[in-house]
């Protein structure tokens, strides 16, 4: 295993579609709840402690070998939104793609026969980790990250927000980062025991009502 | 493993140039260029032209709206079916550059719906001069520009006017009401591309898109002997 490897993996620049996803932000920033860096740091708190947590825990099962079938299913159940599971989906297929090139394993190549459509992003995630030899807290860490990183990506570009700022709001959220990742790590390795049941089932019921409104938005800059 | 090893059953990876079933896919043409240009518009006129001797698709991206596909459905130049928009969240030039696995997907799905296919026409989202194609998308580009942005972009250059595979310069009937030197423009694309061919082209004249459609046909005849 190379540490390295999570560096490629969490890289805002691999190639797996997220650049196109707000994480909900743009719904956020029309309804006036992001206006600045201090929303968007209250907006990324509350992301990274529950669509975060699920994402990471997810993903730090399929790390640790779970089945995708089963944590697809989990995924499932804890995203109500349709738009969002589209859009996971969506994301998981893209992510699939790019895995495969870059890390391939029959697992991989077994994952994308099995959902030609796409898996859940956050479980494809898990298992692109495994491909790369890193483990579930590597692959938690890259799920929680990325459920902060985008909005916060997304909002300098739908604000013109200071980059300097929101980076730093990314930044002051690190030492909750490391808690997620504990809790969603251990929640992991008890599925990994238990079955997918004893996997968080948080939920922000704003973002899931939001994305549904945005899907429906004739004119907006981001798939989600 | 290798990279680009091909796995039955299993979607493509990348710019294979055959399907997982072992059939050759169609050839995808990318076409780019600024803002108002007249992309879109020579999409449609390639649509018209050919789409009785070839199958077709066209994939758009556009920047925040699905303007660009709903004007060719508008249009009705290929059956609704064929034509599918990519969201590029505020960054065209990343959709079909830096990251394609949107676009990569789009015309996978165009060749399971509705193929098989000759030709997948992809437009990008109307953006700046150094915005190109990525090869594992596309197997050749296209650069639109136009005589009323201004007769010093092909000395400008850039890479999509220097290293596209066609250059065209679009909307020549304006240039006498902008100021624009067409023998001007020519002669410094020429000097920027070497050998690489440019076409100035109006769609409202009697030619129209005809001499972009023959390039479009060259290029998918020598993609169709490679086979």
């Amino acid at each position: 295993m190379t540490k390295a490897a999570l560096l490629v993996l969490a890289d805002g620049r691999f190639p797996a579609g997220g650049h196109a996803h707000s994480g909900g932000a743009e719904a956020a920033v029309r309804a006036g709840r992001i206006t600045g860096a201090a929303d968007l740091a209250d907006f990324c708190r509350g992301r990274l402690h529950t669509a975060g947590l699920v994402a990471a825990a997810l993903a730090g099962a399929a790390a640790l070998g779970c089945d995708p079938v089963e944590l697809d299913a989990a995924a499932d159940a804890r995203t109500p939104s349709p738009a969002l599971r589209l859009a996971a989906r969506k994301l998981g297929r893209q992510l699939v793609r790019a895995a495969r090139a870059t890390w391939p394993t029959p697992e991989l190549d077994a994952l994308a026969r099995g959902f030609p459509k796409g898996a859940h992003q956050p479980v494809v995630l898990g298992l692109t980790a495994r491909a790369a030899g890193l483990g579930p807290e590597e692959a938690a860490y890259c799920a929680a990250y990325e459920s902060v990183s985008g909005p916060a990506t997304a909002t300098v570009r739908l604000l013109s927000l200071d980059p300097f700022d929101a980076t730093a709001v990314l930044a002051r959220l690190a030492p909750e980062l490391d808690q997620v990742v504990e809790r969603a790590v251990a929640a992991a390795r008890r599925a990994a025991l238990d079955g997918p049941g004893a996997l968080p089932a948080c939920s922000a019921p704003l973002l899931e009502i939001a994305a549904e409104a945005h899907a429906a938005w004739p004119v907006r800059l981001f798939a989600s | 493993m290798h990279l680009d090893h091909s796995h039955p059953a299993t979607p493509a990876v990348s710019a294979d140039a055959h399907r997982p079933d072992g059939a050759r896919r169609a050839i995808r043409i990318g076409l780019g260029g600024p803002v108002g240009s007249g992309k879109t518009a020579t999409v449609a006129a390639l649509c018209r032209a050919l789409r009785d001797e070839l199958s077709l698709a066209v994939v758009t991206n556009d920047i925040y709206t699905r303007e660009d596909a709903e004007f060719l459905l508008r249009e009705a130049v290929l059956p609704p079916e064929r034509i599918t928009a990519v969201e590029t969240g505020a960054c065209p030039h990343t959709a079909i550059r830096d990251d394609i696995s949107a676009n990569l997907e789009a015309v996978e799905d165009l060749e399971d719906a509705v193929g098989p296919l000759d030709l997948i026409l992809l437009e990008s989202g109307g953006d700046n001069l150094t915005a190109t194609f990525s090869k594992g998308l596309v197997d050749a580009q296209v650069f639109v520009i136009d005589v009323a942005g201004g007769d010093d972009i092909p000395r400008k250059g850039g890479p999509g006017v220097t290293t596209a595979d066609l250059l065209v310069v679009n909307k020549t009937d304006l240039a006498p009401y902008v100021g624009s030197d067409l023998a001007r423009m020519a002669a410094d694309a020429k000097a920027a591309r070497g050998e690489l061919p440019v076409v100035l082209q109006s769609l409202r004249g009697e030619a129209g898109v005809a001499d972009v459609a023959d390039w479009v046909r060259a290029r998918l005849a020598a993609w169709t002997a490679r086979a």
